[in-house]
């Protein structure tokens, strides 16, 4: 029942480049407790000691109080308080803020299980491969609860929201076999919900990839659906006479919506104009494009969005960049994110 | 109860007080007097402690092995709900408040009862009928989604009894929200001549603080219950995407309510904290009015970092920022109050009484709890460390080691003047360091566990985390022993514990010059109040034992 004592870890594994960056934010907080709470807990034991009652019921001299101590032990508190937060806050921006060079993976979760893409086509169920040393961009989303990728050893999480894309990125600096957990309670199975990340040498996991067979792209697939299951290429395709909008080039630019307002198109916007296309009519079109709700799985509509991004072979795939100069050729193969690391 | 007539009849010399006023169980159900509506309220919430404590046993059993073996993991889930509704619901919240506060608030300002004694009967009954529902559901087959209740998951696909269990927590919201009501008007108008709000005891303060939370956030709750309630029976969408809601709407309505409710535990822990920091170091709280204040400040800026809660969420950068520098913010105030009950040790009598025990304990206990959270609350340090078993141990630090701390070392305090008997200060104090040893001894390996990566509402977990499991289970044996010992010891007390002195320990708290139990009407002159708080001073009346060489200064 009880492991040999040498195999009782007290301290996760390091390895992504964020692990160090979370761990310094540990050991600064966990100085800055340590200092206050030893503190507190030596001045009282030494009060309890000093001041321990000689008589019963003895009434000791009043004391009322003391500005200059009041405002020392609200201020100190409060300039550490912030000085964690700015650190925190440095951290959680490098967290959060996704790179423009990084390999993109698409995530499904669903209950119970992890389904990954890569963009080569690879498809993976509760295991994850990623090359050491390169940015990797999971694009997440989820076919039923809210669900929650999480690897300690990449000291990194981020919750998979029904209806949205959410986004992780983490760059591994260790080959090895890390654990991945939903962290985020999503019914029965949820503890079962989990799987490794194996993080492998550029050359291993170059074989890797070519070990599998290679299923279609997400952009493959998208244009798959686009031009034939779907059929949205019978309006949205077809050049100046087409009744939908023009796709091309468009992909990461702000756009004027009926109404005055303006969006940009970002992965969101795509989805959002599939699912609910009367939501944000582009100003000069009508709104005749029926709702795709409840006929497109969440796989089909990473793909399609993949697909209309790749219409758009300048603009990269973060939100805020919108600085395609928005040719509009349709060259599928060689627009991926990713592909300029050369994994090919 | 009958027990209480067959101990206390007969004896026709007896004074009469709240307790032998009347010997009926319908003098009982139907009384309107605050103190044995707060006895009734001892009963349920120790009743509910007890069962939410036999779901964290049962918890703890299976966690000693990384399979889930005892039970499936269906009921694994179940248990959980069961063990967070319970303890937040019916036992955490209105712990300190629905017991002590209503006792002790009257009696604490000089009051003869609550302002609405109706309406405080009434909410005893809404607390009963919530927990009533409450209870079918668990009966029923229960509810397996987190005390959190998450949208998609609750509404959509979740296969139990949701809607009750929620009903119930919505019923007995109502019970918070009246009973926060009557504090509020019982403090600002029912204070005794003299009473001024700088005179007041610290324990008023905090329940003041936590009155406020009570009224301006539980409708919060209970709207986003209704909600889920309308999504789940009727399908209006709200909260699921499949049918145009937002889950994430859903956090930010739930944590509105559901932050600030951490407030409505450890406030009134608080002031039970000053209370005996004050009374057993024999001095005025020091700096009494920034400990007034912080409890004011904590309940205002309680209300804006709920957004802490999803920090990994999907919430924008930006948002997760200023939630996260307004987190900081309220710590403060809480240190605040930690470093004055410090520093009200200086120079005072120290005793090492039961209740002093818990004081220390819960100075111990909160210091973790707090400053844990500075870890949580730091938005680069949460994304690690989010839905892990470090959150779970915080915030067991600070709701069961502080809030349960100080609903302990209150009732011990004050148990004296609630029964006019005396507990055994021999296994109260073995009991004060049993929960102290065996509550460290469960938590602490979970910050560990925590830190290496175990989320939490897992039924079955990898090899390499048992052992620290284990440790942790075998502390919450202690714990249980630590728990039950006063459940023993404070019943025997009741019945047949040594007869109490009015004023056994010389303080001078209002509560304290009436007589031990007190009467129906609580004084039997209204007192005049010419001092300050914690007035141990000479010319207070006060039998007080001095030491020739100890100076005196009067205070005013």
């Amino acid at each position: 029942m009880f492991m040999q004592s040498e195999n009782i870890p007290l301290f996760p594994e390091q390895a992504s480049t964020f692990a160090w960056q979370v761990d310094y934010l540990f050991f600064y907080i966990t100085a800055i407790c340590l200092f206050f709470g030893l503190g507190v807990v030596l001045v009282v034991l030494a009060f309890a000691y000093k001041y321990k009652e000689q008589k019963k019921f003895a009434s000791p001299r009043n004391i009322h109080g003391s500005l200059v101590l009041e405002f020392t032990w609200t201020a100190i508190p409060f300039v550490l308080a912030m000085s964690i937060f700015v650190l925190g806050t440095i951290v959680f921006h490098n967290l959060y803020s996704m790179p423009q060079d990084a390999t993109e993976i698409f995530v499904v979760g669903k209950q119970w299980m992890w389904k990954f893409q890569h963009g080569t086509g690879q498809r993976e169920i509760n295991e994850l491969h990623v090359p050491v040393g390169r940015k990797i961009k999971l694009t997440m989303t989820t076919e039923d609860v809210i669900h929650d990728v999480y690897i300690p050893a990449f000291r990194t999480k981020a919750d998979v929201v029904p209806g949205r894309f959410t986004y992780l990125w983490f760059e591994a600096t260790k080959p090895g076999k890390y654990r991945l957990f939903c962290a985020e309670y999503c019914g029965l199975n949820h503890s079962g919900m989990g799987g490794w990340v194996y993080v492998m040498e550029q050359k291993d996991f170059d074989s890797w990839l070519s070990g599998t067979d290679a299923d279609k792209t997400p952009v493959q697939a998208g244009e798959d659906l686009f031009n034939n299951k779907l059929g949205c290429a019978s309006c949205h395709a077809g050049g100046d006479t087409q009744r939908g909008a023009k796709l091309e080039g468009i992909f990461g630019k702000e756009v004027k919506l009926v109404g005055g307002n303006t969006a940009q198109r970002d992965e969101q916007y795509l989805r959002n104009s599939i699912l609910n296309p009367g939501g944000q009519v582009v100003e000069g079109y009508q709104p005749i494009m029926p709702t795709f709700k409840g006929q497109v799985t969440e796989e089909q509509l990473v793909s399609l969005v993949a697909y209309i991004r790749s219409l758009s072979p300048d603009a990269a795939s973060a939100p805020s960049t919108g600085s395609g100069n928005g040719t509009g050729t349709e060259t599928e193969s060689e627009d991926k994110a990713g592909d300029d690391q050369g994994d090919k | 109860m009958d027990n209480v007539e067959t101990n206390n009849g007969g004896q026709q010399e007896q004074e009469l007080n709240y307790l032998n006023n009347g010997h009926s169980v319908r003098s009982w159900l139907l009384t309107r007097d605050h103190k044995r509506i707060a006895l009734l309220y001892v009963l349920s919430v120790s009743f509910f402690f007890l069962v939410g404590g036999i779901y964290a046993g049962l918890l703890r059993v299976e966690l000693l092995t990384p399979q889930s073996d005892l039970f499936e993991a269906a009921t694994y889930n179940r248990i959980f709900t069961a063990h967070g509704v319970i303890m937040i619901f019916l036992f955490l919240i209105p712990a300190i408040p629905a017991t002590l506060g209503n006792f002790f608030v009257p009696l604490l300002i000089g009051a003869k009862d609550l302002a609405f004694p109706r309406i405080n009967l009434l909410s005893w009954y809404l607390y009963m009928g919530g927990a009533g529902l409450a209870v079918w559901a668990l009966m029923q087959g229960g509810v397996d989604t987190g005390w959190t209740f998450y949208a998609p998951y609750s509404t959509t696909f979740s296969n139990s009894y949701v809607v009750m269990t929620g009903l119930g927590a919505f019923v007995v919201g109502f019970s918070s929200i009246l009973t926060g009501l009557n504090f509020i008007v019982t403090i600002h108008t029912m204070r005794a001549p003299g009473m001024t709000w700088f005179r007041l005891p610290l324990m008023i303060w905090s329940h003041y603080a936590t009155s406020l939370i009570m009224i301006l956030g539980t409708p919060v709750v209970a709207i986003t219950i209704v909600l889920l309630a309308l999504e789940r029976i009727a399908r209006v969408g709200i909260f699921d995407p499949s049918i145009g809601g937002d889950p994430i709407l859903f956090q930010h309505l739930f944590w509105f309510y559901s932050h600030p409710a951490v407030y409505v535990m450890i406030l009134p822990a608080m002031g039970v904290m000053s209370e005996l920091v004050a009374n057993f170091s024999r001095k005025r709280v020091f700096g009494y009015e920034f400990v007034a204040f912080s409890s004011i400040a904590i309940a205002v800026i309680g209300f804006l970092v709920w957004g802490h809660h999803l920090f990994v969420s999907g919430q924008s950068f930006y948002a997760g920022m200023v939630f996260s520098i307004l987190t900081m913010i309220v710590a403060v105030p809480s240190a605040v109050k930690v470093f004055n009950w410090t520093a009200t040790l200086y120079q005072g009598s120290l005793s090492f009484d039961t209740p002093m025990i818990y004081a220390y304990g819960f100075l111990g206990l909160f210091l973790v709890g707090g400053l844990t959270g500075l870890f949580l609350g730091t938005a680069g340090m949460d994304i690690h460390l989010s839905d892990t078993y470090f959150i779970v141990s915080h915030f067991h630090f600070v709701m069961v080691g502080g809030t349960v701390m100080g609903y302990l070392g209150g009732i011990h305090y004050w148990w004296s003047k609630m029964t006019g008997r005396h507990y055994s200060e021999f296994w109260g104090k073995i009991s004060a360091m049993l929960v102290f040893i065996g509550f460290n001894l469960t938590f602490f390996p979970q910050f560990i566990l925590g830190y290496l990566g175990m989320p939490r509402r897992y039924a079955s977990y990898p090899e390499e985390f048992q052992v620290l499991n284990i440790f942790s289970t075998l502390g919450a044996s202690v714990l249980g022993v630590g728990y039950g010992l006063p459940v023993i010891y404070l019943t025997y007390s009741f019945f047949f514990g040594k007869k109490a002195d009015d004023n056994p320990w010389k303080l001078p708290g209002l509560e304290w010059r009436t007589s031990s139990p007190p009467p129906t009407e609580n004084f039997k002159e209204t007192p005049i109040v010419t001092w300050e708080a914690y007035d141990f001073s000479e010319d207070n009346g006060i039998e007080i034992e001095r030491t020739p060489e100890t100076e005196v200064q009067p205070s005013s």
